[in-house]
């Protein structure tokens, strides 16, 4: 049984427009100790599907369907001070913005600590001990003058160190990391990202990473999970998604992730914007922006298949699905694209075609 | 920077402010139409040596600076000479009404907050349903009522008809049963609009803070949610009400004109309307003076007290 | 990314053939529709982040509402219809309004001749005209409203005095808007001492409360020629305490609005400063003001009727409601309640109205932010 899985969930905003769909039955589980990355531009649902996981949906929002297991009890289910018994206790959020995850107006210390105190039967400085100790294990120098340290007092990078720490008091299962990275600088965000990588290799909590960029997903995660316009359209081991995307979504997100060495003169783009999800489009979410789209995609809807044979998915978390109707053999033309990937051996053409390029 | 320093640069700003207070309640006698003289007998006859010892007495032979240095050191030393309407001394009298005035405006003060506190709490929380509602127009229904009406309102049902409270008020000393018992009227009148101020601010300033981050933060904490109203949300609500005690101040200083006029409360409102009326302007010059003072002090401990509440401000 | 770490691995992949398909889906687009194009073609780069791109597909209202300062004011509008308390609020104060106006005739009148502007009579009795009926009769339907100690008819008194009311709530913001919003501007966008002189003069106007400095500056006003009846000494006196609370609002709005792009771009264009002011800062700056203002009419109106109530400004006798309150006063405790009840409940009720139409502009204006937020005036 995986620690936590997601099954069928429906999460709607309601807003002045019509109702948002942001999360339109998607599943997914996640195993003690591994990190699942789930991916996808902004406005595809990800961070709607993460907040659900604790019912922390603000007044517009309302999960209407599905189930959130958690140790195979449904979270949704349980009474409002059995859901707080494992909010930051056994599963704890790690929120992006970082400054403002902390009350302005209370010390990180004092907010940590807290923490600890309310899921924990210990003395107050038990809890001021094991605070300085967590802000001391998140890297941040000189842990004891910090803990007295208003908010506002931290850097962007620590800030975000400490969150991370906050989110760390109870020791969780599960940790919820929502774009832990975006917004800060890229020197802070590979500390941050090292800080992650540390955590993921050597505790036992399982990370859920939601995030907009590929390279974070590459880097910490064991598996990834693509959404797309509320829906989980590709779902795979890390490498298998690198070296062999099956979604053509994932082929324009990874077509668009730039790197050293293209000598291409602008970054390949997908077309078009996010759909609206008050009303999506109709048959496949991604027809409209998908360049191998044909009629067919517009009526008929794709669910996730494995690639090679075009049966269903089957439930292992470890095969590689997609949502694709190339893959149940609907498309006429097919899917054409190429993953190329060059060895040491290119390294100084790559080099050569740095310089070449415009920025 | 220290909150010394805090303090000491908030100090060095209530400096030119006090100055043009004074200043302004100063010229008072002399924006006036007329001659001085004339403004300070209040437009009356008077003989040739009383127009001679009010023109020593307010230095009005010297240069206008330094007729307001000198109206300043007396000011200071809380020398506003006698009323030439009715010859009693300034000070005296103000230092009679000031304590009634006191007793009443903090009275209406408590209830206020007693009042507005727990139902800008409950409204805000409960958003969108019934009680919101209800809090809204209660609210707005509060600072609509002019308070002389509710005031005449409440005398008449209250005191005429029901007779449960005296009319005029006891004899008795500012701090006994009957006087506090006198005091029920007047302090609802007065405290009826400010109740639905602090009300209405603390809502909106709650309902914003309610949507930070770091609610939905303390929430993913597994914080009880009693924690989370009483110790972070209303700790930051309640910021945007300190800033404005002045102003409450002020307002509540506004509404005892009024209110002590209809409760025949010897406080120092409805001595500055019947000056007013009776035209004793040295009075009514004392009177703005300590009003304005007391309330650039009002700003100045709100300031200090709001430095120490929220960190943020000590850059 | 890639930059960060470029000999990771993910630095050898990469995908041939997605952006060619991609790029003959872009042309048939635009040869299509062209409409279509605009987003697409323009900058892919660009249009890719989601950020200007504009899709008709996806291009909600709300995004382009605030492009556009007409589509701006008829969302307002549309939001503030669907307010039912604050159009409520909207019909009490227009039939209030039209009772006023349409209470008597208004006549103009020279030395030869009478120009009758509005020839309607609303009201049964001359407002002033005593012992149209027996002194403090209670309600009948002769006299809806009763009458006070002269015999004179309430229910014409109550009606004729909203004129008074509530010009005088209209005129009084209006001059202190005029003043405020022009100084605040100023202080605001120039900064330095001028900021310095405008702003200390406005902390020390705010040392004293509204109604005391109202007081203190009636006698002063009194006796101006042109100011002649109470009327205009009431008004003054209100405009002249008014001002500083927008002085200080629109201040505090255009420091904000003064540091964004747009305005250093004018700037550098070479825009002068007064077009600046007048196009860019003030119409950015104006939304919390317009709330202000709307609410600041009930306390006006409120603080005119206190003046009236303490005998002060308009001669006694007026049928000004607070005038008229407190010459009820001495009725009431002798028993007659009515002669207060109407002319407070006429002041309720018009104050009530203006409250619930200010909160409907602020949340048509500004769903999102409350117009009364004291806080970063304060700041």
């Amino acid at each position: 049984m995986a620690l936590l899985e997601v099954d069928d969930l429906v999460v709607q905003y309601y807003t002045d427009d019509g109702v948002v769909r942001a999360v339109d039955g998607i599943s997914y589980e996640i195993r003690a100790g591994e990190t699942v990355g789930l991916v996808g531009e902004s406005g595809a649902g990800k961070s709607a599907a993460s907040r659900a996981v604790l019912r922390l949906l603000d007044g517009a929002g309302e999960i209407v369907g599905g189930e959130i297991r958690f140790r195979g009890h449904d979270i949704l289910e349980l009474s409002v001070d059995d859901l707080r018994a494992i909010r930051g206790d056994e599963i704890a959020m790690v929120f992006q913005d970082a400054g403002a995850v902390f009350n302005p107006v209370y010390t990180v210390g004092e907010q940590i600590a807290e923490t600890i105190r309310t899921h924990k039967d210990v003395t107050d400085s038990e809890a001021r001990d094991r605070t300085i100790a967590l802000i001391d294990r998140v890297g941040i120098p000189n842990p004891a003058a910090r803990y007295a340290d208003y908010p506002h007092e931290l850097s962007g990078g620590m800030q975000q160190r400490a969150v991370i720490a906050m989110a760390l008091a109870c020791d969780p299962a599960v940790l919820i990391c929502d774009e832990p990275t975006t917004g800060l600088d890229v020197t802070v965000q590979a500390g941050i990202l090292e800080l992650l990588a540390e955590l993921a290799a050597t505790s036992e909590t399982a990370i859920q990473l939601v995030t907009h960029d590929l390279g974070v997903v590459a880097e910490l995660c064991d598996r990834v999970l693509v959404q797309y316009a509320g829906e989980i359209v590709e779902r795979a081991p890390v490498d298998d998604l690198y070296y062999d995307p099956k979604h053509p979504y994932t082929v324009g997100l990874l077509a668009a992730t730039p790197r050293l060495g293209d000598d291409r003169e602008r970054l390949p783009t997908i077309p078009g914007t996010a759909p609206d999800l008050i009303d999506p489009p109709t048959g496949c979410r991604f027809h409209p922006r998908c360049p191998y789209a044909e009629d067919c995609c517009a009526s008929r809807r794709p669910s996730l298949v494995d690639p090679a044979s075009g049966r269903p998915d089957n439930g292992d978390p470890e095969t590689h699905v997609a949502a694709c109707l190339e893959y149940t053999g609907d498309l006429e033309a097919g899917l054409d694209y190429e993953v190329q990937v060059r060895d040491a051996a290119d390294s100084d053409c790559r080099e050569r075609k740095q310089q070449g390029e415009p920025r | 920077m220290s909150l010394g320093r805090y303090v000491g640069r908030r100090l060095a700003i209530t400096v030119p402010v006090l100055v043009g207070v004074t200043a302004l309640t100063f010229s008072f006698v002399h924006l006036l139409p007329g001659d001085a003289v004339d403004a300070i007998v209040g437009f009356r006859d008077v003989s040739a040596e009383t127009e001679a010892a009010i023109r020593a007495e307010y230095h009005l032979d010297q240069p206008v600076w330094d007729q307001y240095l000198l109206w300043l050191r007396d000011a200071i030393t809380l020398e506003f000479g006698e009323s030439p309407v009715t010859g009693r001394d300034v000070s005296a009298t103000i230092g009679r009404r000031l304590p009634a005035t006191l007793a009443l405006g903090g009275a209406a003060w408590l209830l206020a907050l007693a009042i507005g506190i727990p139902a800008g709490i409950v409204t805000a929380v409960s958003a969108g349903k019934p009680a919101d509602e209800v809090g809204r127009l209660a609210a707005l229904a509060g600072i609509a009522t002019p308070n002389f009406w509710l005031g005449l309102i409440l005398l008449f049902v209250f005191s005429v008809r029901l007779g449960w409270f005296r009319v005029l008020p006891p004899d008795a000393p500012l701090v006994s049963l009957a006087t506090v018992k006198f005091l029920v009227l007047p302090t609802i009148t007065l405290g009826t609009a400010a109740a639905a101020l602090v009300m209405r601010l603390l809502r909106s300033s709650m309902r914003r803070e309610l949507d930070a981050p770091y609610v939905t933060a303390a929430r993913a904490r597994g914080l009880p949610e009693r924690t989370v109203i009483l110790k972070h949300v209303l700790r930051n609500a309640f910021l945007p009400v300190v800033t404005v005690a002045g102003l409450q101040l002020a307002f509540l200083v506004d509404g005892a004109v009024v209110v002590e006029g209809i409760f025949s409360w010897p406080g120092m409102g409805r001595l500055l309307v019947r000056s007013i009326l009776r035209r004793d302007y040295p009075v009514i010059q004392a009177i703005v003076l300590v009003i304005g003072i007391a309330i650039v002090l009002a700003n100045l401990l709100v300031d200090i007290i709001y430095a120490i509440l929220d960190p943020r401000i000590r850059y | 990314m890639s930059d960060r770490q470029p000999t990771t691995d993910r630095g050898r992949i990469r995908i041939v053939g997605f952006d060619d398909a991609a790029e003959q889906k872009r042309d048939s687009d635009a040869s299509s529709d062209t409409a279509d194009a605009a987003g697409t073609t323009a900058d892919p780069s660009i249009a890719s982040r989601g950020a200007t791109g504009i899709d008709p597909t996806t291009a909600s209202t709300s995004a382009s509402a605030f492009a556009q300062p007409g589509r701006r004011l008829e969302n307002a509008w549309r939001r503030f219809r669907r307010n039912r308390s604050a159009m409520a609020g909207l019909a009490v104060i227009i039939v209030m309004a039209v009772l006023a106006v349409f209470a008597r005739p208004i006549t103009v009148s020279t030395a030869e001749v009478t120009i009758t502007l509005q020839p309607f009579s609303l009201a049964p009795d001359d407002p002033t005209a005593m012992f149209v009926g027996p002194p403090n009769a209670p309600p009948s339907l002769a006299h809806p409203f009763g009458t006070d100690w002269a015999g004179r008819d309430q229910f014409s008194r109550v009606l004729v005095g909203g004129r008074y009311t509530l010009s005088i709530g209209l005129v009084a913001v209006a001059l202190a808007l005029c003043v405020g919003v022009q100084l605040g501007a100023i202080a605001g966008y120039f900064g330095g001492w001028i900021d310095e002189a405008i702003m200390r003069v406005v902390d020390v106007l705010y040392a004293f409360p509204f109604l005391v400095l109202a007081i203190a500056i009636v006698p002063i006003l009194e006796p101006v020629p042109i100011l002649g009846s109470g009327y205009w000494t009431v008004v003054v006196a209100l405009a002249v305490t008014g001002w500083v609370g927008y002085a200080r609002l629109i201040r505090g709005e255009v420091l904000s609005v003064r540091e964004r792009e747009y305005v250093t771009a004018a700037r550098a264009l070479g825009v002068p400063d007064r077009t600046i002011i007048r196009r860019h800062v003030v119409p950015n700056a104006i939304a919390p003001v317009v709330v202000q203002a709307t609410l600041n009419v009930g306390t006006v109106v409120l603080t005119a009727a206190a003046l009236g109530f303490l005998g002060l400004g308009l001669e006694p006798g007026s049928a000004e409601w607070g005038a008229m309150l407190a010459q009820g006063r001495s009725s009431l405790l002798r028993g007659d309640w009515h002669v207060t009840v109407f002319p407070g409940l006429a002041i309720f009720l018009f104050v009530l109205a203006i409250n619930l139409v200010g909160d409907g502009i602020n949340d048509a204006l500004e769903p999102d932010r409350d117009g009364r937020d004291d806080r970063r005036r304060m700041r």
